[in-house]
């Protein structure tokens, strides 16, 4: 798995550091790039983000990647905000705009957690349930995450792994290649090295 | 079911770990990265750095030990002190932190918390509060610069109105340090929390006070704290997180469970 070349889209957000000292722990070398031509070329990509979907959209914009991430055809994963990113519009926004446009990497659509009677930011380590041999393979059910958001795609048929905090909400999503987590594998101890081993073995 | 976060608090002063009496005579405890590591292992939820020297010296101070804690650890971990600025707070999170906590910045410019928040969002900004318990007027009070005896002093607010202004700001997560309380081990402010619950709708972490098992079970049964905070119980030995997360267990706190298991295919 050493061999692969395995690159972090540099979205400008403030986690990509964190995700790239998980995979180093792993033994996997990284780059961090918003070269279209490296991460097209890339075996596996990574999608990290922090902050609002906002923020990150502009910063991609900017960069000229939007259709560069929309035609990738290998393994994806977004982290976070980078889950969030992948489908088609977030309503984490300034209240005086509309939804944000977000990579359609699949359907989807962000919205503010209900999170029924809990406090939010939904922050902490939660149980996940899924029903995947893929990127959960040697997961058990139950087993702990560390999440931080308020924002969330609800339960619909592209979740991969679910989580209930006041209300289900997708931990996990999944259309063909792109693959998105809503906790941190890079903070979520042994169980994330293993999602994240289960991802590069792709 | 989100669990309770137990979260251990090593102080840094000059990249080495230390631990004081009421902010006062500190002792070194060892070297930074292998005491994270070994916080990590032993089951800590998360961990919080307070950079000791930051907040109470005026010269720029050395914070490459966050990228290097970062490095090795795979848990959240928050950096504190001396954080006074947007640009100071992006260094620490690009170097690899998950959260950074401000104290007397945001008092001194309460704007901060909003610059904070619309830069890097709510999930990173925690604001950390000293708070006294004044017998005399029976009043909560905000100290600020607490890291410098010299230099404490307190500020115009009592404690409730300025968990509501930084929430209103947009903190995403609240540290309460009831300063009577801090380093002597005699148990959380159970009652100063159960107020400062009532009014705060974002995460609440417990500091200041704990001395044993038992303390822990009250601030989560009493306060319905987010997480409980501490010390020198952990750095001396006194509690074993095992041991503690046993017993939370057993009185209905939820407690994440580890996996057990070995990260097979790496």
């Amino acid at each position: 798995m050493q061999k692969q070349k395995i690159v972090i889209v540099n979205t400008g957000c403030a986690n990509i550091s964190s995700v790239r000292f998980a995979l180093e722990r792993l033994g996997v070398a990284v780059e961090v790039s918003d070269n279209k031509s490296v991460i097209t070329s890339a075996d596996k990509v990574f999608l990290p983000g922090v902050g609002t979907a906002a923020a990150a959209m502009s910063s991609i914009a900017q960069k000229d990647l939007v259709s560069t991430l929309q035609s990738l055809t290998q393994p994806v994963l977004g982290v976070c905000l980078g889950m969030q990113l992948m489908v088609e519009t977030s309503a984490e926004r300034a209240q005086t705009q509309s939804d944000i446009e977000c990579l359609s990497l699949m359907p989807g659509h962000v919205a503010r957690m209900t999170a029924e009677g809990q406090r939010l930011p939904h922050m902490g380590w939660n149980t996940i349930t899924h029903s995947d041999e893929t990127l959960f393979k040697g997961i058990d059910q139950g087993t702990y995450f560390y999440f931080v958001h308020s924002f969330a795609v609800t339960e619909y048929e592209h979740t991969l792994a679910r989580c209930d905090y006041g209300g289900v909400f997708s931990a996990a999503i999944n259309k063909d290649n792109f693959f998105g987590v809503q906790f941190h594998p890079e903070r979520s101890g042994e169980a994330g090295a293993q999602l994240l081993t289960n991802f590069v073995n792709l | 079911m989100l669990a309770k976060r137990i979260i251990p608090c090593l102080d840094v002063r000059d990249g080495k770990v230390v631990k004081g009496v009421q902010f006062r005579n500190h002792e070194i405890i060892g070297d930074i990265v292998p005491l994270a590591e070994q916080y990590a292992k032993a089951g800590a939820d998360e961990l919080v750095f307070y950079d000791i020297t930051a907040s109470s010296d005026q010269r720029v101070v050395d914070k490459s030990w966050v990228s290097r804690i970062a490095q090795v650890i795979d848990i959240p971990f928050c950096v504190a002190g001396g954080i006074k600025s947007v640009e100071d707070a992006g260094r620490i999170l690009e170097m690899g932190a998950d959260k950074i906590s401000i104290n007397s910045p945001a008092l001194t410019n309460p704007d901060l918390i909003n610059e904070l928040h619309d830069v890097y969002g709510q999930q990173c900004v925690v604001i950390g509060i000293d708070s006294f318990y004044n017998n005399d007027t029976n009043q909560y009070e905000v100290y600020k610069f607490t890291g410098d005896e010299s230099r404490t002093q307190q500020t115009a607010w009592q404690t409730l109105d300025w968990v509501k202004e930084v929430q209103s700001r947009g903190a995403g997560e609240i540290v309460l340090n009831c300063m009577n309380q801090d380093g002597v081990r005699k148990g959380y402010d159970v009652t100063q929390l159960k107020a400062v619950r009532d009014v705060c709708n974002i995460p609440l972490i417990a500091s200041g006070g704990a001395g044993e098992i038992e303390h822990f079970t009250q601030v989560f049964q009493q306060a319905d704290v987010d997480g409980a905070l501490a010390a020198s119980v952990f750095h001396k030995g006194i509690i074993d997180i095992d041991e503690l997360k046993a017993v939370l267990v057993s009185n209905d706190v939820p407690m994440r469970k580890r996996p057990n298991f070995n990260v097979v295919g790496a």
